[in-house]
């Protein structure tokens, strides 16, 4: 059958045919459509049983993944790069534990950071963690990669890590995918049990083992179906090109590059495929977006007299994300005759929605901070970190999920007076609840604003893991009542909300202020929903 | 045959489903394509393109390269204009004519549209008055389609297939309206 399928979206369909029995995430660009396509195929599918509900956060996921694996099913655990960091205590053990069923991590990296505050680039968390890594270069793979992923996970007893970026997450094709799925596992015990249990004394033997296992992923990778070297003779250059840098070379030379080329989709590195490319070249071009991930491996490995261009040397730009005319640049050949950009175009930079709630928020807070000069507000992740650029230039940082509250403490601590925190609901569980206890504990003189709009509204409006329960979590938590204040931000309402903040700022102590409403965007589809039904 | 196009707009002004409509015709006549969208942060107003790519023979890259696009589609004219680097010699641009303006430095559109009007081959084309004047506001993005079809190559008959195709779950109404906006464009094109 065939299919024109995002790249997310192939991930998801490839997962579902290869047995799926669980997917684990939290919404994250551009990661975020491969649940919701597990989610979308599950309507459909009502009589399957399929974990598709959002996680509260990527760690989280992964060990609710880890979970199922361990109780023989295929888990995939899907996230932008930046949530690897997240998850990062609980991936990099599973592959010390290893897996029962097969584990597929889905890493979505965003060279070029299109939606993101990095441009980290996940291979080397699968190195790190001593796991084996695939990285497709087109939707067909995307699709192909998961059934050989979930196998391989299964064959070596350990989590898989799968590797894509931003173009291909987000770009269509025809992909060709099969006609029926191959069954989900059965419920079975680990085979060693006593190997998930990672006190020293058995950690210690699961780790000689992990090691001990990396010839066998060598081997892997030599004999894998995604890795191709073509069989040009002796050339002045030869080329390394990985994942979605083989697009742009082929590009340039439909009819097959007329010098060697290495195809690498599957880590760790073939070795001795790489040391056979050298052999036929004196000059080797390294194509992979990202970070310099197998250009820095190529230098202890090869010998001196090689000569290793890349992002390194500056023959590919060190940051950015690949594209047809750098590509082109590095290849030596000649651009296309352009028309300069335009002087006349001025930068479009997105804003928060017109009728926003966020907006009342920031209103209202640039009102009262205008008597405080010496205040600082410590933003978050969400389309309120929009808030930092005009009209309303409120924050002062924006760091990862749940820093607003954590370093509005340490400010306070230090002495900034008033120290602000501005956290959307599904940032706030994802990651800034420890954080209030910390504040709580040590009654910290900090105000924590919770904008909540119901959604998690960045991605496009998923489900918020905490709504309706955030006033009995800040109270649990230990936020005092008479702190704890919910407003309904809209332009109307402006003089309860500045009252409000400005009494907040005043209390030597955690206040946490509520403005609830709900998005836009979720609402205007909501209201369709229920149109249509009716 | 191999056809580039880029699709440009703000955030929200529908040029996907300008982009899924060129698809679903190229699907129907056994091409291949590609084409790589932008989701996340941008959607929120600001500026957004997508990269469509239609062959007869397998595409490789999912983006278009500078100098190369046969065809630039915009739903705004400053945003046809952020894309001329991309442009090839001979390439058509067809715009709507209506700034949409979210920003306090919007250009002089006198300028947006002489610096258009310098390129080989331009069609404005004024959708939204085009939209209301016909009673079909929420089909603006399928007259500039409309306006696109010649400049596509592509058999007319083909997109009113993959017009039917696309919008067939939304009813004959909603069909019938986006095949004569389709129509309109073709023929108010200038
Ligand atoms: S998507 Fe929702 S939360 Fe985000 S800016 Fe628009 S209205 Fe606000």
């Amino acid at each position: 059958m065939k299919k024109l399928l995002l790249g997310d979206q192939a991930i998801a369909q490839g997962a579902l045919d290869a047995g799926l029995s669980g997917v684990y995430a939290y919404p994250g660009t551009p990661s975020t459509e491969i649940t919701e396509y597990i989610q979308l195929w599950h309507r459909s599918h009502p009589d399957t049983y399929v974990h598709d509900r959002w996680c509260t956060n990527e760690k989280t996921a992964m060990e609710a993944a880890l979970g199922m694996s361990f109780a023989g099913k295929r888990a995939l655990v899907c996230m932008k790069h930046v949530g690897m960091n997240v998850c990062a205590d609980a991936f990099v053990n599973s592959a010390v534990t290893g897996v029962n069923g097969g584990l597929v991590v889905l890493a979505a990296d965003d060279p070029s950071m299109h939606s993101s505050q990095n441009e980290q680039d996940s291979r080397f968390y699968g190195k790190f963690a001593l796991i084996p890594i695939l990285e497709p270069s087109n939707q067909q793979e995307c699709y192909d990669m998961m059934a050989y992923a979930f196998d391989l996970s299964e064959r070596l007893r350990l989590p898989v890590l799968m590797r894509i970026v931003t173009r291909l997450a987000h770009s269509r094709a025809v992909v060709n995918i099969a006609d029926s799925a191959r069954p989900q596992n059965a419920l079975s015990d680990p085979a060693d049990a006593a190997g998930w249990v990672l006190l020293p004394v058995r950690a210690r033997r699961k780790y000689s083992e992990l090691t001990a296992a990396q010839p066998t992923l060598q081997e892997a990778s030599a004999g894998s179906p995604f890795n191709k070297a073509s069989k040009e003779p002796k050339a002045s250059k030869a080329v390394i090109a990985a994942g979605i840098g083989y697009n742009y070379l082929m590009e340039n030379y439909p009819d097959g590059a007329p010098f060697p080329v290495l195809k690498v989709s599957q880590y760790p590195l073939p070795v001795d495929a790489i040391r056979a490319l050298a052999s036929q070249s004196d000059e080797l071009l390294v194509i992979e977006d990202g970070q310099p991930f197998i250009e820095e491996q190529l230098l202890g490995l090869l010998p001196i007299k090689t000569v290793i261009h890349g992002r390194l040397d500056g023959t590919l730009p060190r940051t950015g994300e690949l594209n047809p005319d750098n590509v082109k640049a590095a290849l030596g050949l000649a651009s296309a005759q352009t028309f300069a950009p335009s002087a006349t175009v001025v930068g479009r930079p997105p804003a928060l929605c017109q009728g926003c709630g966020h907006r009342s928020v920031y209103e209202a807070l640039n009102r009262v901070l205008a008597d405080f000069p010496s205040s600082r507000v410590f933003g978050d992740i969400g389309c309120y970190t929009l808030g930092a650029l005009p009209p309303y230039q409120a924050l002062h940082s924006c760091v990862d999920m749940g820093a607003s509250i954590t370093m509005a403490k340490g400010a306070a601590d230090a002495g900034i007076f008033p120290a602000i925190a501005v956290i959307g609901d599904s940032t706030f569980t994802h990651s800034g609840m420890t954080g209030l206890l910390d504040a709580v504990n040590e009654n910290s003189p900090i105000t924590i604003i919770i904008s909540d709009n119901l959604t998690t509204g960045m991605t496009g409006g998923q489900d918020s893991a905490g709504t309706n329960k955030f006033e009995a979590i800040c109270r649990g938590i230990g936020v005092a009542d008479e702190h704890l204040k919910v407003v309904v931000p809209l332009p109307a309402n402006m003089d309860e909300i500045t009252r409000i903040i400005r009494e907040e700022i005043a209390y030597k102590g955690v206040s946490v202020i509520i403005p609830r409403r709900e998005c836009i965007q979720t609402l205007a589809r909501h209201t369709r929903q229920k149109k249509q039904q009716s | 045959m191999k056809t580039d196009i880029i699709l440009a707009g703000v955030g929200g002004q529908g040029i996907l489903s300008i982009a899924t409509i060129i698809g679903q015709a190229a699907l129907d006549q056994g091409l291949y394509i590609k084409q790589a969208e932008v989701h996340g942060m941008s959607q929120r107003g600001g500026d957004v393109q997508s990269n469509l790519r239609i062959s007869s023979n397998p595409i490789h890259s999912d983006l278009i390269a500078l100098g190369t696009a046969d065809v630039i589609i915009a739903m705004e004219p400053m945003e046809a204009l952020r894309y001329q680097p991309y442009l090839g010699k001979d390439g058509w641009v067809i715009t709507a004519t209506s700034p949409f303006v979210n920003i306090p430095n919007y250009p002089d559109i006198q300028a947006i549209n002489a610096a258009l009007d310098s390129l080989p081959h331009v069609v404005h084309i004024d959708i939204e008055s085009l939209a209301k004047a016909n009673k079909m506001p929420k089909a603006a993005n399928m007259i500039l389609l409309g306006a696109a079809a010649d400049a596509l190559g592509m058999d007319f008959e083909l997109l009113r297939q993959a017009i039917r195709t696309v919008f067939a779950a939304k009813g004959d109404a909603i069909v019938d309206m986006n095949l004569q906006a389709l129509t309109i464009g073709r023929e108010n094109k200038g």
